[in-house]
């Protein structure tokens, strides 16, 4: 078997087939749907979820995970903070002229281990190959389908004083991935939170009652991502900055390059707004479990009627000033 | 509790706070009015507003934000020479990302890399001589901007390029230093400043004796301060303290980097490759001796001698980032803040850099 891409193995002859056998098919394990070009579903439920996203982060390899886990987990935990449970995902593959056999073997494995770790089938895929220059290393598309939990999620039941909770530290795989590159000069061990989280999302969903709303703070991070929950659904919402959990390694590489660890990505967090009445329990809940042993309260839903959809943080100095979305900074390309 | 946490700890927060509330309406009620303080620094300008507090002492202390952005006080004229550069054939122009999205009179080296120009944002100017060893066939031009904080990095870049006796590599310089541009801010008093917070990076190269003029020969007090919210409100309660007792000192509160006489290893670096240039500032014209140019012996690393970049006068325009930078004016009282100028489509630097005053106003306290 050749050991570098060429573009040959995106013609669709023998090369690609012998690539889809010894690369994709070995680790996927789905010989029955790999037949086809589409994948049939034995279906019986009206509520299919499915969602796409397409990942091009650089370095591939990262600390704490590499492209292929990053598709995986990242397209599970759309379907999850949707309120659903992952139940296939595909997996397309646009791959540069050159790529190491090698590496892509190492990133499929990678996905077919987090696909097990989740629980979700691969079923179906694509590769296509481009010239040298064309692309950078590999890029993956990855589109799931899921099942929405029997605990159906409150979004327009959102009212003033909901509690909103963070599952852990903010800013770790933003940070990761910065320093992988080394090109900063940082000196940190900081590796990834990269996970799946559905599983810990349905044990949260089905042991309380009154979650509103959930998120996956990713790319523009914790506030672009409330931001955005604030204006969907017209509540204004005030965080206090001392109690969002940021470890001191995002902290101090803040520091150094400029950056906001509000704004930095996270690949294995999740926010909930839940109703202030179960809180206390839904944080009993979620540090239980090893994903979210450092949860945090971090605010509180400030107003629903009239609202103009803000998002406010107030500092330890007792000032209040607003959130935006991720605007302006030079951010590097990181999820 | 570590350090770092000791520095945002929220009770010591509240504590100098109340401190600095306190001694500035001692002050205001002998002379009558607020302390007027420049934090020389973007970096400090960017601290006050998103830790709220500018906000929160506006009615105690008068902040203005000084020169210390250092892609801020570049030049119109050097800007668009920068970009220009990028149409130098067989080039590779390498560059903190920080330029990339700064307006030139008509394009931006963003939008001369979606053109196809060979343009590299690079965190290490160290990491532009790998690119020069990497490709010998092309010339790699490194963009030099920075206070004294980041001259001693492209001197390192010049000691490794002449190490590897690289041919491809140069630096076009458009390097500023702090105590000239101080001068000019003090000698043409159209601001005036009670006290200097002065810049904690520079400063662990320059040390607190380079600080001195401030104080023998302006009578003006200046305190080295930190970023963290404990550090800015410790500096200014010095400050303020200072003036408040008619004393005039310069005090260093970032004891912990920040040593009397400096890094000299890194002066050294600097007085090694580098001497006294005359340097464009934006809204300020040519200041005398106040950049560093590669000397004479190093001049085949000098992207100015080698490369013809001839630069039209830039046309005006309504941004007022000069005044900005002179602490003359805050960003919401220039016409285009946040209407034609935002981050997102900026007109003018203060509003692009991650220190300058206008992303600072964007960022952390606008309401709309």
């Amino acid at each position: 078997m050749a050991q570098r891409i060429s573009m040959a193995h995106g013609e669709g002859g023998e090369l690609t087939h012998e690539l889809i056998k010894n690369v994709f098919m070995k680790y996927f394990h789905n010989q029955t749907h790999a037949r086809l070009d589409a994948a049939i579903l034995p279906w019986n439920s009206n509520e299919i979820v499915m969602t796409t996203d397409s990942y091009v982060v650089k370095p591939i390899f990262f600390p704490g995970g590499d492209i292929g886990k990053l598709a995986i987990t990242g397209t599970v935990n759309d379907l999850a903070v949707s309120g659903a449970k992952p139940v296939a995902i595909t997996a397309g593959f646009i791959i540069e002229e050159g790529f190491s056999i090698r590496d892509l073997k190492e990133i499929v494995k990678s996905m077919a281990l987090e696909a097990e770790h989740a629980g979700v089938q691969i079923i179906a895929g694509d590769t296509k190959v481009v010239e040298r220059g064309s692309a950078d290393g590999v890029f993956i598309n990855t589109t799931g389908i899921g099942q929405l939990f029997e605990q159906r999620l409150e979004p327009d039941a959102i009212t003033e004083g909901d509690t909103v909770i963070i599952s852990g530290p903010v800013g770790e795989h933003g940070v990761a991935i910065m320093s992988a590159r080394k090109e900063l000069g940082l000196i940190t061990d900081m590796t990834s939170d990269c996970a799946s989280l559905h599983h810990f999302i349905e044990e949260v969903v089905t042991n309380v009652k009154g979650v509103r709303v959930m998120r996956d703070p990713t790319r523009g991070g914790l506030a672009t991502t409330l931001v955005e929950l604030c204006e969907d659904f017209r509540f204004d919402l005030e965080l206090e900055e001392s109690w969002i959990p940021v470890p001191d390694a995002v902290h101090g590489a803040c520091d150094i390059l400029g950056f906001d660890p509000l704004y930095l990505a996270n690949e294995g967090k999740v926010v909930f707004i839940v109703e202030a009445e179960q809180a206390k329990k839904m944080m009993e809940v979620i540090k239980s479990h090893p994903l979210g042993a450092s949860a945090q309260v971090i605010g509180r839903v400030k107003s629903c009627d009239n609202a103009s959809g803000k998002l406010y943080l107030k500092t330890p100095i007792g000032t209040t000033r607003r959130l935006f979305r991720l605007s302006g900074m030079l951010l590097p390309r990181i999820c | 509790m570590n350090k770092l946490d000791l520095f945002s700890d929220h009770h010591l927060v509240r504590q100098s706070l109340a401190a600095v509330i306190e001694i500035a309406e001692a002050f205001k009620l002998e002379k009558g009015r607020m302390p007027v303080l420049m934090e020389v620094c973007g970096s400090h300008t960017m601290a006050f507003a998103r830790s709220g507090i500018k906000q929160r002492l506006m009615d105690h202390v008068k902040l203005i934000a000084g020169p210390g952005c250092p892609v801020c006080v570049t030049d119109q004229k050097s800007i668009d020479a920068m970009i220009q550069l990028a149409d130098e054939p067989d080039t590779i122009l390498c560059t903190f990302g920080d330029m990339m999205r700064v307006p030139g009179s008509a394009s931006t080296l963003m939008k001369a890399k979606t053109e196809g120009k060979d343009i590299r944002v690079v965190y290490s100017p160290l990491e532009s001589v790998k690119i020069a060893q990497q490709h010998p066939d092309k010339e790699v031009i490194f963009l030099g901007i920075g206070f004294e904080t980041t001259i001693p990095i492209l001197a390192l870049a010049i000691r490794e390029a002449e190490k590897m006796e690289l041919h491809n590599f140069t630096i076009w310089m458009t390097t500023k230093l702090v105590e000239p541009v101080l001068r000019e801010l003090l000698d043409a008093g159209e601001v005036k400043v009670d006290g200097f917070l002065l810049p904690g990076h520079v400063s662990v190269v320059l040390g607190k004796t380079s600080y001195d003029f401030l104080m023998k020969e302006y009578q003006v007090p200046g305190v080295i301060s930190g970023f963290e919210p404990v550090q800015l409100l410790t500096g200014m309660y010095k400050l303020i303290d200072l003036l408040h007792n008619q004393k005039v000192d310069i005090l260093n509160d970032y004891t912990h980097v920040v040593k009397e006489h400096g890094n000299a290893v890194a002066r050294e670096l600097l007085h090694t490759y580098f001497e006294f240039g005359d340097e464009a500032w934006r809204g300020m014209n040519v200041i005398p001796k106040s950049g560093l140019v590669l000397k004479d012996q190093y001049a085949r690393f000098d992207a100015k001698k080698k490369f013809n970049v001839a630069v039209k006068e830039p046309r005006k325009v309504k941004c007022r980032c000069g005044e900005i930078i002179r602490g003359l004016i805050n960003p919401e009282e220039c016409v285009l803040f946040n209407k034609g100028c935002t981050p997102v489509h900026p007109i003018g630097p203060c509003m692009v850099s991650s220190e300058g005053t206008c992303a600072a106003h964007y960022q952390y306290m606008r309401e709309e």
